[in-house]
């Protein structure tokens, strides 16, 4: 796989989450342990119910402590990992230095995060348990995901009209 | 020990596992945990249409669909091996409300009353599958990341406008659960 230069350095600073930071590059099957910790992470997505329309009604009615302990817990073992990684300089399996980013501040986050707020209460998941619901057979979820792939695309088309 | 993994997991085994995806995924290979991400990386690859924000060397993150892929036959190994034989337990207050729209089937974790290929085609069925699906796929990447990206993987890191987009998300969420959506449910 050829690693071309990536020129969108602009779209990208807007960007938080999902940055490939490794400068190497690797054959195509590389990217089988991923699709491992991707297996394993939608196993427990279903097993707690992180990915029930019902529990995400729950945990935006007030009415159950499980979707804030799972999310509290994530943040908290994620931390501290975070910490452990810089305080030791642990590298990847690969030897290089890990990165991380810093997010800056931009209207989107309050706009965006509001609407995507809205989205979330009525489909009962955010883009993850997306593709796990489809997995467990709700084959009319595909609609949902095809529309959230709709939606990513007319912000794409739009960005420059809407305030950043 | 199979009982066990059939039944559904805690919170505090649950949240702690889903955490250490972050530093999994630092340590396999430099790579933020984020998922909405690969909604644009789809986009990127499929459609790209000459619009700036999708003209990027998608292949590079591939790794990401990869991933995404993976959730998706995770979800079908739990259910095709370690499926919970009970239906959802809500709180009962939720039941009553929910009962009130028609809403009584807790056999899947998506609710099959409203969810399906029938009810796709009305109003309400539109609204909540094609609209919402929408919303989440706009939302994300206006705020630039979704649960996984700002409120795991941003507040993680310890930033700020992660604290932002999570907070919003939130109240979203909570105004839309609580204010709009019965009215949609109701249709």
């Amino acid at each position: 796989m050829k690693n071309q230069e990536n020129t969108d350095f602009e779209t990208r600073s807007l960007d938080s989450a999902c940055i490939n930071e490794s400068q190497l590059t690797h054959h195509w099957y590389h990217n089988i342990k991923y699709l491992l910790v991707g297996i394993l992470f939608g196993i427990v997505f279903v097993k707690s119910e992180v990915v029930s329309w019902f529990r995400i009604q729950e945990m935006f009615r007030l009415q159950s402590f499980h979707m804030y302990g799972i999310i509290g817990s994530a943040i908290l073992v994620g931390m501290f990992s975070i910490w452990l990684i810089k305080r030791f300089d642990i590298k990847t399996i690969y030897g290089e230095k890990i990165e991380f980013h810093s997010k800056s501040f931009n209207k989107g986050q309050i706009f965006g995060g509001l609407i995507f707020g809205f989205g979330w209460a009525i489909t009962g998941a955010c883009p993850g348990p997306l593709f796990a619901q489809i997995g467990t057979g709700a084959t009319v979820i595909i609609v949902t995901l095809l529309s959230a792939i709709a939606g990513t695309w007319f912000y794409g088309l739009l960005r420059d009209k809407f305030p950043h | 020990m199979l009982d066990f993994l059939r039944q559904p997991w805690p919170w505090y085994i649950a949240g702690p596992l889903i955490g250490s995806t972050v530093p999994a995924l630092l340590i396999l290979g430099n790579k933020s945990f984020g998922i909405s991400s690969s909604l644009r990386h789809i986009c990127a690859a499929c459609l790209p249409a000459n619009i700036p924000f999708f003209n990027y060397d998608w292949k590079k993150e591939v790794w990401n669909l990869f991933f995404v892929f993976g959730i998706l036959l995770g979800g079908a190994v739990a259910i095709g091996f370690l499926s919970n034989p009970n239906p959802v337990e809500v709180n009962p207050n939720l039941a009553v409300e929910l009962a009130g729209y028609g809403i009584t089937n807790y056999n899947n974790l998506v609710p099959e009353d409203i969810m399906n290929w029938q009810v796709l085609f009305s109003l309400k069925g539109f609204l909540v599958m094609v609209v919402g699906g929408f919303l989440v796929g706009f939302g994300t990447r206006y705020a630039g990341g979704c649960t996984s990206g700002h409120a795991i993987m941003g507040l993680s890191n310890l930033q700020w406008p992660s604290l932002v987009a999570t907070i919003c998300f939130m109240a979203g969420g909570f105004i839309m659960a609580n204010l709009v959506l019965p009215h949609i449910l109701a249709l």
